[in-house]
């Protein structure tokens, strides 16, 4: 008998039996349904961490000399007091690591916190507020939508001048032109002189949400204690060309600060892998836990529907003995069987598909996850709904390929 | 019985027996007791006889049914069918024998209750491997045989005790079964029906159909043209009656 034949068959026994097929593939359902969901999340996020999380908070072959690293999963209260008593960054230390690195590299500074903007009698409340220098624009690449960047003379002398968010832009000025108007950023006037072009959303958190201006300007008492900076910033042109100025900025760091050979470093060099490797943690713990999750789903599943099967089995013993009786032989039984639970499981499997589709849209219009269907996804989940159909078919199956006609016929 | 062959084993029978059984026998191992239901039957069948089958409850005639259609193996003897040995036949080859040669027709009728009757009589051509469309027009044409023509697209609760038994009877011959076997056909029928459905089996033995039919009423073996009497696993009484 064609295996079509076995999954008409099957679909016809289901239609006749709605409610029970129904409760049979909720299990199976719920798993195909919480793996497509699951593996979108982490692929979503997994593709935004390597596109955009990490070129945008760290960049593209870009280090960042800091104190301590900027993103850490679980560090110790003792690690974090060690941190703590570690000496900052300098402008003396920003200043000459920049100009001691032989590879071509740029540079810039950089120092934020959230601070108030006001103008207008509106304001953009905790707003990231960073005092850095020139070439910082093109370092975290941020287009200038309308005016432009501030010089490097200005950035040197400390005009007061600052580049802000479109979304900043849009709150205070709200559609008006905002080159050459004033702004107030801690209490003190900036000229507006560039705005950069919208960069979209982080895990639901605006990217356009700051302003930056010169270094040396009155915002760095906002940001810093006097003559400190968070972060040099060094972008290099390849992988090679960064590994050889992260060497070179050790080596300078180390002299500065006279360590000893045996002596740790007391300052981070932090690149965008740092970041990953903190994603990668948390993906390892998805990884372990999520198939979990969607294995006992899909074994309570598989259970329920081999309960289903050997209860069909026990109701339809006399048809199985009259479909013998007419010439099935035991494969064809077997097949039918299985084809009835393998067509159970997989409609479980093809709604939860249609379930997690729908949860990934779902999600990634009303949360700020970053949730990416795949192709993939549904083919494996299609596969393991089958998958567990033939699984769970395979026990009540032979054991109705295996009755005795003439004990099967004379069954009431 | 002049016209029987004197088979002995490792014979092969003439070709116009379409049944034989060289001392057949079935014992059960009933915990540990061995029931012997049959004790070594012959019998030989010729094409296009008709053939009831008697004897009382325990006379070994469920069992010698059972042999006959092939849903059993002997414990011993030989059992040919249509020219084949199936006496030593394994599971697959039995269920081909069955799709093939056989027309069962159950006292219960045992239609599929959630299929059509043209579905229930295309049954034996799905696991004779036959296409969706020749399965329909071979199940079409069995059931205008047995004067269902008009009732093809109905569900055994909406037809009558008579109705359900000729479609059983048309799902037996739709592979055009070298026997049709039939195990208390009247069973469950009333006195008119049991008449109809005897009509049917005369005229599909004047058709030239070998009927073989398990009884224990003695106006429907009357029907039949010869009658076989089991009594405790072997053949009583063997006789030609007019029919």
């Amino acid at each position: 008998m064609a295996f079509l034949e076995a999954v008409r068959l099957a679909l016809q026994t289901l239609r006749a039996q709605k409610l029970k097929s129904g409760f049979s593939l909720i299990g199976v359902f719920i798993g195909v349904a919480f793996f497509i969901g699951a593996w979108s999340i982490t692929n979503g996020i997994n593709v935004y961490m390597t596109e955009k999380f990490a070129g945008t908070i760290i960049g593209v072959n870009t280090f960042h000399l800091r104190r301590r690293p900027n993103f850490t999963p679980n560090v110790s209260d003792s690690m974090w007091r060690a941190w703590a008593r570690r000496p900052r960054i300098t402008f003396g230390d920003a200043e000459a690591v920049a100009a001691g690195l032989t590879v071509p590299v740029l540079s810039a500074w950089q120092s934020s916190d959230n601070v108030t903007i006001e103008a207008n009698g509106k304001q953009v409340r905790d707003a990231d507020v960073t005092g850095a220098t020139e070439r910082y624009f093109e370092i975290k690449n941020l287009p200038i939508a309308q005016g432009r960047a501030f010089s490097a003379q200005e950035a040197r002398s400390g005009v007061p001048v600052v580049v802000i968010g479109s979304e900043v832009a849009d709150k205070l000025f709200a559609g008006r032109d905002p080159i050459g108007k004033s702004v107030r950023i801690g209490g003190k006037p900036y000229r507006v002189i560039g705005v950069v072009e919208p960069q979209g959303k982080l895990f639901g958190f605006s990217l356009d949400r700051f302003a930056v201006a010169p270094a040396l300007s009155p915002v760095q008492d906002l940001v810093n204690p006097p003559g400190v900076v968070d972060a040099l910033i060094v972008k290099a042109g390849s992988v090679a060309q960064m590994r050889d100025a992260m060497a070179e900025a050790e080596g300078i760091m180390r002299s500065r600060r006279h360590l000893r050979p045996r002596q740790d470093n007391n300052f981070v060099l932090e690149t965008s892998e740092g970041v990953l490797e903190f994603w990668g943690g948390i993906q390892r713990i998805l990884f372990v836990f999520g198939p979990a999750l969607v294995s006992i789903s899909l074994v309570v599943g598989g259970i329920v529907i081999m309960n289903i099967m050997l209860m069909a089995v026990a109701e339809r013993t006399r048809e199985i003995g009259l479909r013998k009786s007419l010439g099935a032989r035991r494969r064809d039984i077997m097949r039918q069987f299985l084809a009835e639970s393998v067509t159970l499981a997989g409609l479980g499997g093809a709604l939860g598909v249609v379930t997690g589709v729908l949860l990934t849209f779902a999600l990634k219009a009303v949360s700020p996850l970053p949730t990416t269907l795949s192709g993939v996804s549904i083919v494996l989940g299609l596969m393991l709904g089958g998958l567990t159909g033939i699984v769970a078919g395979v026990y009540p199956a032979s054991r109705a390929a295996r009755l005795d006609p003439i004990v099967a016929l004379r069954q009431e | 019985m002049s016209l029987a062959q004197q088979f002995r084993t490792g014979d092969t029978p003439l070709p116009d027996i379409i049944i034989l059984t060289h001392k057949l026998a079935r014992a059960y191992d009933m915990g540990g007791e061995v029931v012997r239901a049959l004790r070594g039957v012959s019998l030989q069948i010729r094409r296009n006889e008709y053939v009831a089958i008697m004897g009382p409850s325990g006379s070994g005639k469920s069992t010698l049914m059972n042999l006959i259609g092939c849903l059993d193996t002997p414990t011993g003897g030989e059992y040919w069918l249509n020219g084949q040995k199936v006496s030593d036949l394994g599971d697959d080859a039995l269920a081909r024998i069955r799709n093939k040669e056989i027309g069962f027709v159950f006292q219960t009728f045992n239609l599929l209750p959630r299929a059509t009757a043209l579905h229930n009589v295309e049954l034996p051509l799905i696991y004779a491997g036959l296409g969706a469309k020749e399965r329909r027009a071979q199940a079409a044409q069995a059931l205008e045989r047995v004067g269902l023509g008009d009732r093809m697209e109905h569900r055994p609760n909406e037809l009558s005790g008579g109705q359900r038994q000729r479609v059983a009877i048309a799902r037996a011959l739709v592979n055009d079964p070298s026997i049709l076997l039939a195990d208390e056909p009247t069973g469950n029928l009333d006195s008119a029906t049991s008449g109809e459905i005897m009509e049917v089996f005369g005229a599909l033995h004047r058709q030239g159909q070998t009927v073989v039919m398990v009884t224990h009423e003695h106006d429907i073996a009357a029907h039949a043209a010869r009658v076989v009497t089991l009594r405790d696993g072997l053949v009583a009484t063997d006789q030609r009656q007019a029919a």
